[in-house]
């Protein structure tokens, strides 16, 4: 007679977890089969949804890949005066949201800026160094005997670049686009102050002025798909990318010393660029700013928004870790195959728009709110407080804490598992006592990041927010749509110079041995240099 | 006087690999057993059942008194008082070498951590190392610092998987014998896992034979060298002979002449010779011819071809050397015993 293992609770845990947060996605289609003809009675929106969705797929899909490729190629292949600093700036505009920077092309009154090619302009500014640090990454990785071999059979450099580095980093070009693509079809904000009607849009009125949750449901199933499609896209570029970058090790491609007007063009291109998307509005931010705190611009609600803001980004900085943190040690611990594809399922959150997300959990948690209410009398405990929003938080970035903490605990070898097992721990301790301090930084830097995107998040919060919740960001939405630029202006400015933390560290991680680098560009050296970056724009 | 460690019938397949068949094995308190045998003959499996990393599918341990796997039971393995020492040590990177040491004592009282750690640091050597972290110290360090973390605890048991594999060959001697007077010193019980004889057999004091998931011989060192069970078990435990001969009462005639059997036999048999077995005379007509030499210090092997065409293995002190090529009489070497195998 074999000897049963007991029902695993780690397993059984993990599994539920997992239930919980993958659950409402996985239910938004049943939407189609509750109320099958609720959207019909909106049957303009969908054509043009689809319409403004496939111009800013291809516009943005377009700018990002030139901008960011033909960037990271004269970072990655050319050599010229500050190279360094500019290779690092380029990556600045990751910390400005696309409603802040429409907040400030907005204030200037740019012409024609309220337009489906004025959107297409500001993804293409924020979204680009997507493309450019997947890029300059594969470039990076790329050995130099295989542009030398183009070259010895007759190509000049730039036909070498073209016709042999480019095509090789074809994955991560690619990666890099379904990404600024997933971003740019989230987006909420900037469609909406400028007038772009998208999905986001349709859902977003639709949920409020119509009042109909079948109907956003079913708007939001087809986002869903849209970006599905997009993240597999990416998965599997990115699959092939991971194959190329190490097919290629050693030798790096020296960059070439640009002179004269090259050099010049090289520099002040990128600085254009920089100052345009970051700069230029940082400095309108500030003057405006301290406009409105001089003439009492300022939104009575600022404080209080702020302090939303800063408490949900921290409860949710703490939550969301644990939680990862406990469904990959869950899949760890149990060993269940069940239980790990089950967590895989739950970080499909990610990349899926804010107000898919937010459509997706309003219904399970509004049926659940009844009950807790028709039997307790306690009210709407769930949708009527922060506990809805933190969820669909939750539901929305736990892929972004998985991601690091499942890369963290992969290093540790199982050994020290058994080991500290062997030594008297349960498995509860050797999760307090090993893993932890062994991954700190992994969760620290996944609270960061959590921390970061609950700042800018607009869509999830605008729908689920309690009353009286604003936070920093709808702050920015309303006064700009209300074209009270200076009272957008100092809240847009803290979202930003938060959202520069991130960037700050990747660049300092990255940046450590830039000096050193300087001094000897021994091979070695380079080496090393590059597994750094590798580990960082992964 | 607690119980010794009892496994009986134990049973465990990965899918269709059967990596533990029915072992049955006692391991007397204060002992010191190695499980000797190839890679994946199943002796980490056998480790890992007893550590309780692996469930058995059949059949039961005991540790001390308590069953710790057996039908409807299973300990979990931070409950079962069997410390292990790990190939690649497993030490905790991000603690001190002192902080590995108590780690398993964290339900002890202050004082009795203390004590418990600093006179475990000092029976392996290390107290000076105490603040240091795993990864400052030697391979020979970090062996000692595992061996003082599995035995701060007091377990039950001590489980090494092979412990040396990840040393210099010329330290392996020197830390063999410093493992072995430690274990001693703390009169642990402990079950070594090793594929190599040399170290099994100068190391523990009963050693198992393990091939293909069974105990295939369990014995004394000298006993499993001297009286293998099986062919195999001759051929795995050191280089042997395995001649034909015929037996009558307590000898048996070979090729290669007569031998004393450890135990009176009739008819055709198999018996396995040692190569030290042997004695050598340079002779013009010496029934075989050295073929090989393979110096090894204090001693030296020679591979003969025999007149008969067998070639036979022979292992003489380094005092005397013979040439390749030279002519010898081999015979049985005076007081030669030898056992029947299959």
């Amino acid at each position: 007679m074999g000897l049963r293992r007991r029902l695993d609770g780690w397993a059984v845990f993990t599994l539920l977890t997992a239930l919980l947060v993958a659950g409402p996605l996985i239910g938004l289609p049943l939407s189609f089969l509750a109320a099958p003809d609720s959207i019909s009675r909106f049957s303009g929106l969908v054509p043009e949804a689809l319409a403004a969705t496939a111009v800013l797929l291809v516009g943005v899909g377009t700018g990002v890949l030139l901008l960011g490729t033909a960037l990271a190629a004269l970072v990655s292949f050319c050599d010229f005066p500050g190279r360094g600093w500019i290779e690092w700036a380029l990556v600045l505009p990751l910390a400005m949201p696309g409603y802040v920077f429409t907040l400030f092309a907005l204030g200037l009154d740019l012409p024609g800026i309220r337009s489906e090619a004025g959107a297409v302009c500001v993804f293409t500014l924020v979204l680009y160094p997507y493309v450019y640090l997947l890029a300059r990454a594969a470039f990076l990785a790329q050995s130099r005997a295989l542009l030398e071999a183009a070259r010895g059979l007759g190509l000049s450099r730039r036909a070498a670049v073209l016709k042999v580095a480019v095509p090789l980093a074809r994955p991560a070009i690619l990666g890099g686009v379904a990404l600024a693509l997933m971003e740019a079809l989230a987006d909420f904000g900037t469609v909406n102050l400028l007038g772009v009607r998208t999905f986001t849009d349709a859902i977003y009125r639709v949920w409020f002025t119509a009042l109909d949750r079948d109907a956003a449901m079913q708007l939001a199933t087809i986002l869903m798909s849209v970006t599905l499609a997009l993240l597999l896209l990416e998965r599997l570029a990115r699959g092939r990318a991971r194959y190329h970058q190490h097919a290629a090790r050693g030798d790096v491609v020296p960059p070439v010393r640009l002179r004269g007007l090259a050099a010049a063009a090289a520099v002040i291109g990128p600085l254009i660029l920089v100052g345009v998307t970051v700069l230029a509005p940082l400095a309108q931010l500030g003057v405006w700013s301290v406009e409105s705190i001089q003439d009492g611009l300022l939104a009575p609600e600022f404080a209080a928004a702020a302090r939303n803001s800063v408490l949900l980004a921290a409860v949710s900085a703490l939550l969301v870790p644990i939680v990862a943190l406990l469904l990959a040690y869950g899949v760890r611990a149990s060993g269940s195959r069940a239980a790990a594809g089950a967590a895989r399922a739950a970080t499909i959150g990610y990349g899926l728009p804010g107000s898919v997300v937010a459509v997706a959990v309003i219904v399970p948690l509004a049926w659940l709110d009844h009950r807790i209410d028709a039997a307790t009398g306690a009210g709407l405990v769930l949708t009527g407080t922060v506990i809805g929003l933190l969820f669909a938080y939750l539901v929305r970035f736990l892929a972004l804490a998985w991601g690091s903490v499942e890369a963290g605990l992969m290093r540790i070898p199982r050994r020290l598992d058994e080991a500290a097992r062997g030594l008297g721990a349960d498995r509860l301790d050797v999760l307090a006592r090993v893993h932890v301090p062994m991954m700190s930084a992994g969760l620290a830097t996944a609270a960061l990041l959590v921390f970061v995107e609950v700042m800018k998040e607009l869509s999830a919060t605008l729908l689920l927010r309690p009353t009286g919740g604003d936070t920093l960001a709808i702050a920015v939405w309303q006064a700009t749509a209300e074209s009270l630029f200076e009272t957008a202006a100092l809240p847009a400015l803290l979202i930003v110079l938060v959202g520069l933390l991130p960037v700050a560290v990747m660049i300092r991680l990255s940046g450590r041995r830039g000096a050193e680098l300087e001094a000897a560009q021994g091979a070695g050296a380079w080496a090393e240099e590059l597994e750094s970056r590798e580990v960082v724009t992964a | 006087m607690t119980a010794p460690i009892r496994l009986r019938g134990v049973s465990k397949s990965f899918g269709a690999t059967h990596a533990v068949r029915e072992v049955t094995l006692d391991i007397e308190r204060g002992e010191l057993m190695a499980v000797l045998g190839p890679s994946g003959c199943g002796k980490t499996t056998l480790l890992r059942l007893i550590a309780g990393f692996e469930v058995p599918d059949s059949g039961c341990v005991n540790v001390g008194e308590t069953v710790v796997a057996g039908p409807g039971r299973v300990v979990p393995p931070e409950r079962r008082r069997v410390g292990m020492v790990f190939q690649d040590y497993a030490l905790f990177p991000h603690l001190t070498v002192e902080a590995n040491v108590a780690f398993g004592l964290s339900r002890r009282s202050r004082e009795e951590r203390e004590a418990l750690t600093r006179g475990t640091l000092e029976l392996v050597g290390l107290q000076h190392k105490a603040g240091d972290h795993p990864g400052e110290l030697s391979g020979g360090e970090r062996q000692r610092v595992a061996l003082a973390r599995a035995l701060a605890p007091e377990p039950e048991l001590v489980l090494l998987d092979e412990p040396f594999s990840n040393l210099d060959a010329t330290l392996r001697a020197g830390l063999r014998r410093e493992v072995e007077l430690i274990l001693r010193d703390a009169e642990a019980t402990a079950l070594l896992v090793t594929h190599d004889q040399e170290e099994a057999l100068s190391l523990a004091d009963r050693l198992a034979v393990m091939r293909e998931g069974r105990i295939v011989q369990v014995g004394a060192p000298e006993e499993v060298y001297g009286r293998p069970a099986s062919r195999w078990a001759a051929q795995f435990v050191g280089e042997v002979n395995v001649l034909a001969g015929v037996a009558r009462g307590d000898g048996v005639e070979t090729e290669l002449g007569r031998f004393d059997l450890r135990a009176p036999a009739s008819g055709t048999v198999h018996v396995a010779v040692r190569p030290e077995q042997f004695e050598l005379t340079v002779r013009h007509d010496g029934n075989a011819e050295i073929v090989a030499r393979e110096f090894r210090g204090h001693d030296v092997l020679y591979r003969l071809r025999h007149e008969g065409g067998r070639t036979v293995l022979v292992q003489l002190p380094s005092l005397e050397l013979y040439e390749v090529g030279a002519r010898v009489f081999v015979r049985p070497a005076p007081a030669a015993v030898t056992s029947l195998v299959d």
